[in-house]
């Protein structure tokens, strides 16, 4: 399975949001692969399952076979957890 | 020395603590002198963040009160670098979840991957609410670089 993690540059926050991503699918158990993008590119990806990013980034990612999940705090393994797993379990 | 990578990618002259800033933009900014003063980026990488937030929104607030000002890898960026301004006066970006800003990090990379141990090394500092208190709590800009 294949996670992009969003942001409008692709080496920031969407380097931050797949560490702590990756983090999180280790402990429960989730084998994915998690690539950190930009926007543009993820706008033209077809083959990722889920799509993270943030809530002002989320509206411009719509119309992708991708479920898109947005994160407001990065570093808040629990928020992670939970929508992931909500997703994923 | 807690965090090695961190350490070299804060260069001297990349800290200002207890600045005042009036918006986010001008916020921004100084965060972006900083990556200036520290030979890391020239200023028009300052102007290339600034337009990141006008483009995108204020999405580099990734955290409460912590935001990640950056733009991509372009001619303006010398060297891989960060910077860091805590503001005297918190200052609204925009961003519901996380706002208001007190402490902006300036990030500049000259690719795509050469600086992901230095990410990693930041994602660790800043997912620990003790050691973003003590950045916040620094009282002068040498005290706060010894904390990398």
């Amino acid at each position: 399975m294949k996670i992009i993690a969003v942001c409008g540059m692709g080496i920031g926050t969407s380097v931050l949001l797949k560490m702590n991503a990756e983090k999180v699918l280790r402990t429960i158990g989730v084998e994915a692969t998690v690539e950190a993008t930009d926007v543009k590119t993820a706008r033209e990806s077809r083959d990722a399952q889920i799509i993270l990013t943030t809530a002002d980034l989320a509206g411009s990612l719509t119309g992708l076979p991708s479920e898109v999940i947005t994160i407001d705090h990065f570093f808040d393994l629990e928020e992670l957890t939970a929508k992931l797993s909500d997703s994923l379990l | 020395m807690r965090f090695p990578h961190l350490a070299a990618a804060f260069a001297e002259h990349s800290v200002q603590v207890g600045a005042v800033a009036l918006d986010r933009d001008h916020a921004i900014t100084l965060a972006g002198e900083l990556l200036v003063a520290s030979g890391r980026a020239t200023p028009a990488y300052t102007l290339e963040m600034i337009e990141v937030v006008q483009t995108h929104g204020p999405y580099i607030v990734i955290a409460p009160g912590i935001a990640l000002a950056h733009s991509k890898p372009s001619g303006a960026v010398l060297e891989t670098g960060l910077s860091m301004v805590t503001l005297a006066e918190p200052v609204v970006f925009g961003n519901a979840a996380n706002d208001p800003v007190r402490l902006v990090i300036g990030l500049c990379a000259v690719d795509h991957d050469g600086h992901l141990t230095v990410m990693q090394e930041l994602a660790t500092a800043l997912s620990d609410d003790d050691y973003v208190n003590s950045l916040l709590n620094a009282v002068d800009n040498e005290g706060l670089r010894s904390l990398f």
